[in-house]
């Protein structure tokens, strides 16, 4: 039980998807049923970042810009030690001889694509329902469902 | 090679890049074209530039082996790369070839079904939706398939709501198929964050390195494979994920549908063989497990279900959709066997079935729009109303049943000697009575386009009136290849075995 109240932010995770999730195939509504989806896909984002945090971790700013030699076709590699700013006092960055801890900044950047995709995603889907409204005039899945019974059993659409 | 010497060097070199920044960026211009024939012409000249680096990268691929595009100069593992090896080089070829196939068909599909305001971004998230399925192809880094993923399936679900002009429940197919699709794609990204988390790195190669060494790595790894294995099942229409395919695929307009069915689960596929194969191993215990249970489990009842459902249909598309939902079962058959023959065989299904399924969905297109049908009993005396639209849906038809001399033959028995010679007889059985049941719902199908005479409109027989020359090239087009493959099959056939020898090793 300690261990969960320590790693508190997955358990937030997993109850943040399961109640997406719970949200999407519940609810009938159509404009419910997106706000499930973007509750399970902002889980997503707090999983990322939480596993590019570590405690007392500094950001990993570059105070110069040092070349580490080249690859065989010319590109530069970034393999040894590189000096960051983090508070006042100036330390290294991985690789050999790093003595300072820093926050992983990839899945910050990852999850900046992956919001942009989810906005994308809920601007989609709320468009699609004004859409639905305007034809089906109701958001509720049932009455689509009813609305379109007949088209169905005889196969066309007019 | 000889006909490699036509390519300029930069095309090749800097071809995988360019297969996916060009549709991009045309996507952006062609959404500010006038909504006439230009945006057409458009998409026309880019998806002919496509076909033809395409067609290049997989000679380059064949003379060079696997290559690897450093985007930026970065060079991997730290920057992003674009793979090109044995597995994905036919792969970008099916997808461009597809598209330039259904956009010359598009042109006077889209003047029937899309609304005049709407064509030009019609084929402006056509374009995004070309390079999206090229980019998560190409790209050898994982959560770049993630966005590319969603690139093409954003786009997809505003092509699939276009139908509403001719079939108000596209909206609610497009509605099912972007919360499916997003929760596909989420899980595929969770299942990428655990990887990461157990490798450190988003280089497909390199975790496939890491994970070898770790041995498959901890219970991180087998929650991150169970994460994608699900995702990817939405994407390609895996059973029971595959709801939101027969609705997106009857109601869609006809040139979407036709490019869907032929592009959109395969590149799922082909991601599927490249997680499985590739990053992880089935030499990891839990990977095996996951094979022998769930793909091919899963595959199989698939199979049945969706084609026993197929069987039962009042809607011709929505008839093809199922037997889409039944094929993808053979492919999951073949790469669940997991022997370098079954693999091959699912791998030489994916193509063969995108042709076919392409050719079938253009024809039933070109059918709707001369008649406006799409209901089974409507084809009554089309073999006599239609005769080279029906004579093309035929061969496609026998192709996808698995007649000999046709392009589903060669895959078939192709799947159903590797299924013997790992000794699973009982699949081979599940082939053979798929098959049968695939003559079913084809055979009825033809039964009434043949032999019953042409409904009377207004007192008069319906007479001849076949489908204009831009729809008829792209139909023939692909019955034609699905004969030649049939005949000619050693080309295919072995791409396909290099492919899969790829990825398990020779034997």
């Amino acid at each position: 039980m300690a261990e969960l109240f320590a790693q508190y932010n997955y358990v937030i995770v997993i109850i943040l998807m399961m109640t997406g999730l719970y949200t999407i195939f519940a609810s009938r509504n159509l404009i419910k049923k997106l706000a499930g989806l973007s509750v399970f896909q902002t889980s997503v984002f707090l999983l990322y970042i939480t596993i590019s945090k570590i405690k007392g971790g500094q950001p990993p700013i570059l105070l110069e810009d040092k070349k580490y030699g080249y690859d065989e076709d010319g590109y530069a590699l970034l393999d040894g030690p590189i000096s960051v700013a983090a508070g006042d006092a100036s330390y290294i960055l991985p690789g050999p001889g790093s003595d300072v801890i820093y926050s992983n900044p990839l899945p910050h950047v990852l999850i900046l694509t992956a919001i942009v995709v989810g906005v994308a995603t809920l601007a989609i889907g709320l468009a699609l329902v004004v859409r639905i409204r305007e034809v089906y005039h109701t958001i509720e899945e049932d009455e689509i469902e009813a609305a379109d019974f007949i088209y169905n059993l005889e196969g066309t659409a007019d | 090679m000889a006909l490699l010497n036509y390519f300029p060097d930069w095309l090749l070199v800097h071809g995988p890049g360019f297969l996916m920044a060009l549709p991009l960026l045309m996507a952006a211009v062609t959404a500010l074209l006038p909504n006439k024939r230009i945006g057409w012409i458009s998409t026309f000249i880019v998806t002919a530039i496509l076909t033809v680096t395409a067609f290049g990268i997989a000679l380059y691929n064949i003379e060079v082996g696997t290559f690897i595009y450093k985007m930026g100069g970065w060079a991997p593992p730290h920057g992003i790369s674009l793979y090109i090896d044995a597995l994905n080089a036919p792969l970008v070829l099916l997808v461009a070839l597809m598209a330039f196939i259904t956009v010359i068909y598009a042109l006077p599909a889209t003047i029937a079904e899309i609304k005049p305001n709407k064509r030009a971004p019609f084929y402006a998230a056509f374009l995004l939706c070309i390079a999206g399925l090229l980019g998560m192809v190409v790209t050898g880094d994982a959560f770049n398939v993630f966005v590319f993923l969603e690139v093409s399936s954003i786009s997809t679900y505003t092509l699939v709501a276009m139908g509403a002009a001719r079939d108000r429940r596209a909206l609610s197919a497009a509605y099912n198929y972007l919360i499916l699709g997003s929760i596909g794609a989420t899980f595929f990204v969770i299942g990428i964050g655990f990887l990461y988390m157990e490798t450190g790195t988003l280089n497909m190669a390199d975790m496939a390195r890491i994970l070898a060494d770790l041995d498959g790595g901890s219970r991180v790894a087998k929650v991150a494979f169970g994460f994608i294995i699900i995702g990817l099942g939405l994407k390609l229409a895996m059973f029971p994920l595959h709801t939101w395919l027969p609705g997106a695929y009857a109601h869609s307009p006809t040139p979407v549908t036709a490019f869907l069915a032929s592009t959109a689960t395969k590149a799922a596929l082909y991601l599927l063989l490249r997680f499985t194969f590739f990053v992880f191993d089935p030499s990891f215990a839990y990977v095996a497990d996951v094979l022998m249970f769930v793909l091919v489990g899963l595959g199989v009842i698939g199979m049945l279900f969706a084609s026993l459902t197929a069987i039962f249909q009042t809607d011709v598309r929505r008839m093809l959709a199922f037997s889409s939902v039944a094929q993808v079962g053979y492919m999951l058959l073949g790469i669940g066997i997991a022997t370098t023959a079954s693999v091959a065989a699912g791998y030489l299904h994916i193509l063969n079935h995108a042709i076919i399924k392409g050719g079938l969905f253009l024809a039933l297109g070109a059918m709707w729009y001369r008649f406006g049908i799409t209901r089974m009993e409507d084809f009554r005396g089309l073999g006599k109303t239609m005769p080279l639209t029906m004579g093309a849906f035929t061969i496609s038809g026998l192709s996808l049943i698995g007649v000999p001399f046709t392009a589903g033959f060669v895959s078939k028995i192709n799947l159903a000697g590797a299924a013997a010679d790992a000794g699973w007889w009982w699949a081979v059985g599940v082939i053979m009575l798929t098959s049968i049941l695939a003559l079913v719902y084809i055979g009825r199908l033809l039964l009434i386009a043949y032999f019953q005479s042409p409904p009377e409109v207004d007192g008069a027989v319906v007479k001849r009136n076949e489908a204009p020359l831009a729809m008829l090239i792209p139909i023939w087009t692909l019955a034609i290849l699905s004969i030649v493959i049939g005949i000619e099959s050693d080309l295919i056939v072995e791409a396909s075995v290099r492919a899969a020898e790829l990825l398990l090793g020779a034997g």
